[in-house]
């Protein structure tokens, strides 16, 4: 588990004082991934680099399983244990690191070294021996799948192939968390969704804790269990990935989760005046959405049936977040007004959050 | 052969002897003085890179003022730096002339140079693989010594090469306030004496030189870029520095 309480932090530039981190509170929970989702200046690239404190934040508190808790006060460090505290030195801070990985954007591969000297660079100066140093590199880039290119130099790899090597390099210590900075951030689509892939395999398979930045909704979508929004250095929005899918609070929110859905089509065609959302009066452009006690259900032909409504679907979608279902619909209710609300009234008492966007105006 | 030599270069002939100590010493001098400098200016060079600002171990007192001194020093042309540092080669070394005397001056003529050189070498380690080793518990040692150096081993290598040929240049220099080598031949036996074929062969001796260095040079810089000399990889090497 990783707790972190009331993390502050403010960079003092020339241009003046940034606050990248405002009274943060997060707890992540060992074995899962966690996402952290923000444009960039939201203060998230400090907020992990602030977990394995390669940047240490003006105040707070850091527990990390296993370990000592982390006092800070005025930038400074100190281990609390059994009530004392001490000055944390830079050995403990060394070896604290060694049992975090991390991986970036940039892979930050050293470029003079092959694959396998890059992997090996962890464990190297350790006090391990040449041929188990051998074995468990192979161990590593078999996990990524990239044994074949032990003895290839980074500027021999593919994005999505570096960032396997840094990978594997991140583990090679049997690191309990992965922290990720916009690792799939320069990488095209392919070879984001093998790192992906690869990312939530490690974590089934090792257990492995991951706390994932990215400004990418699709990303927190594809692997997430849990998710912060992060804007301006504060936390504003934190749940299950799919809660924040269904329902978003906030406005930056909103933003994020429409980012994501192909249904955002509709704001541009509300922009573009289309004939498609033209409605008769009477009739109303409703948004439905049905979340996982309600996808299955045949709920719309229902409607229709009972309350004699024609519903002409305009745009549709459903997608699985951590495995479950989550509907959208926007769609066009035509039918005697009285009608039309009882319908809407019905599916709201089954679980479709319904939305009326537009009520039949004649155009 | 030699008839030839006696023909065309008459006096480098006459001279034959002084000529050729005239060489060793210029070699003795670059090789002595080239090895001091070249740790020198690792090391201060490396030291001003850790201590800068946002570097992993600021220290603003130690570089502003190793700063100072460099830059004094550099401001100083060579010529003027040879003589202002009589005083103190000979408290060092008890003499001042000779390849031994050449010694310090050399030495304070390059270090400098070389160090703001590393330097600049240094700059170009891209700060991500900084921050990725730190990330792995790498202390200040191993950033040194595994991300810096190891890393910036191409770029050394050019820099060493550009300081090498300079540093040819102030051999030359200190042989004319008395410390022997091809540039003192040149002018006492060829310039003093009017013995232009004797200048000319050392024009072509330097030139040589100089460009046996480039070409050492150039080709270590491009055997090391993302490969390790003599290394078991296949990289190609070379287009992505």
């Amino acid at each position: 588990m990783i707790e972190i309480k009331q993390f502050n932090k403010t960079f003092h530039l020339k241009s003046g004082d940034v606050t990248a981190l405002d009274d943060v509170n997060l707890t992540i929970r060992d074995g899962e991934i966690y996402g952290v989702i923000g444009y960039s200046g939201a203060g998230k690239s400090t907020l992990v680099r602030c977990i394995n404190l390669l940047e240490v934040p003006d105040s707070g508190e850091l527990s990390v399983s296993g370990k000592e808790t982390v006092v800070i006060r005025g930038g400074k460090l100190f281990l609390r244990a059994g009530g004392v505290e001490k000055r944390a030195s830079e050995r403990w801070l060394n070896g604290m690191r060694r049992g975090i990985g991390m991986i970036f954007q940039q892979f930050n591969l050293l470029d003079r070294s092959t694959v396998f000297d890059n992997v090996a660079y962890p464990l190297r100066f350790g006090g391990m021996k040449r041929e188990d140093i051998r074995r468990r590199v192979m161990e590593l880039l078999e996990l990524v799948d990239l044994t074949d290119k032990a003895d290839v130099y980074p500027s021999q790899l593919s994005g999505g192939q570096k960032q396997r090597v840094a990978i594997a390099r991140a583990l090679a210590n049997h690191p309990a968390i992965l922290l990720s900075d916009e690792a799939t951030s320069a990488l095209d689509p392919d070879a984001t969704e093998s790192i992906l892939t690869l990312l939530k395999e490690l974590n089934k398979k090792l257990g492995l804790t991951i706390v994932l930045i990215t400004h990418e909704m699709a990303v927190i979508k594809a692997v997430c269990d849990r998710v912060a929004v992060m804007e301006e250095g504060r936390v504003v929005e934190e749940g299950e990935v799919y809660d924040v899918f269904a329902q978003p609070r906030e406005r930056i929110t909103r933003k994020f989760v429409s980012s994501a859905s192909p249904l955002s089509k509709l704001e541009q065609m509300i922009a573009e005046d289309s004939p498609l959302l033209r409605t008769a009066p009477g009739a109303r452009l409703v948004r439905l959405q049905f979340r996982r006690d309600s996808v299955g259900a045949s709920l719309i032909s229902e409607v229709s049936r009972t309350f004699g409504v024609d519903i002409n679907i305009i745009l549709a979608n459903v997608e699985e977040i951590q495995g479950t279902p989550l509907g959208g619909l926007i769609a066009v209710v035509e039918g005697d007004s009285a009608a039309v609300d009882q319908a809407l009234a019905y599916l709201a008492q089954h679980h479709v959050s319904t939305e009326v966007i537009d009520h039949g105006t004649a155009h | 052969m030699e008839q030839l030599i006696k023909d065309f270069l008459p006096y480098v002939y006459a001279y034959r002897s002084r000529f050729f100590q005239s060489c060793e010493a210029t070699l003795q001098m670059f090789l002595i003085a080239g090895s001091i400098s070249f740790v020198l200016g690792l090391i201060f060079g490396v030291l001003l890179t850790i201590t800068k600002e946002g570097g992993i171990r600021p220290n603003r007192l130690f570089y502003h003022a190793v700063s100072i001194v460099i830059n004094a020093l550099r401001a100083i042309p060579f010529v003027i730096l040879l003589i202002f540092l009589i005083p103190l080669t000979r408290a060092l070394l008890s003499t001042a002339i000779g390849v031994k005397g050449a010694i310090v001056p050399l030495v304070f003529g390059t270090v400098p140079f070389f160090t703001r050189q590393v330097e600049a070498a240094l700059a170009n380690v891209h700060p991500g693989k900084l921050e990725a080793a730190r990330s792995m518990g790498s202390g200040t040692l191993g950033l040194i010594f595994r991300v810096y150096l190891h890393e910036a081993v191409p770029d050394l290598i050019r820099v060493t090469t550009i300081t090498a040929i300079s540093l040819i240049g102030l051999t030359t220099m200190a042989g004319a306030v008395g410390a022997g080598g091809i540039g003192s031949f040149a002018i006492n036996y060829g310039q003093n004496q009017q013995h232009q074929d004797i200048v000319n062969v050392c024009v072509a001796v330097l030139l040589v030189f100089v460009c046996v260095l480039q070409a050492i040079g150039s080709f270590l810089a491009a055997k090391t870029t993302n490969r390790k000399l003599f290394g078991r990889g296949q990289g190609r090497g070379g287009h992505d520095a």
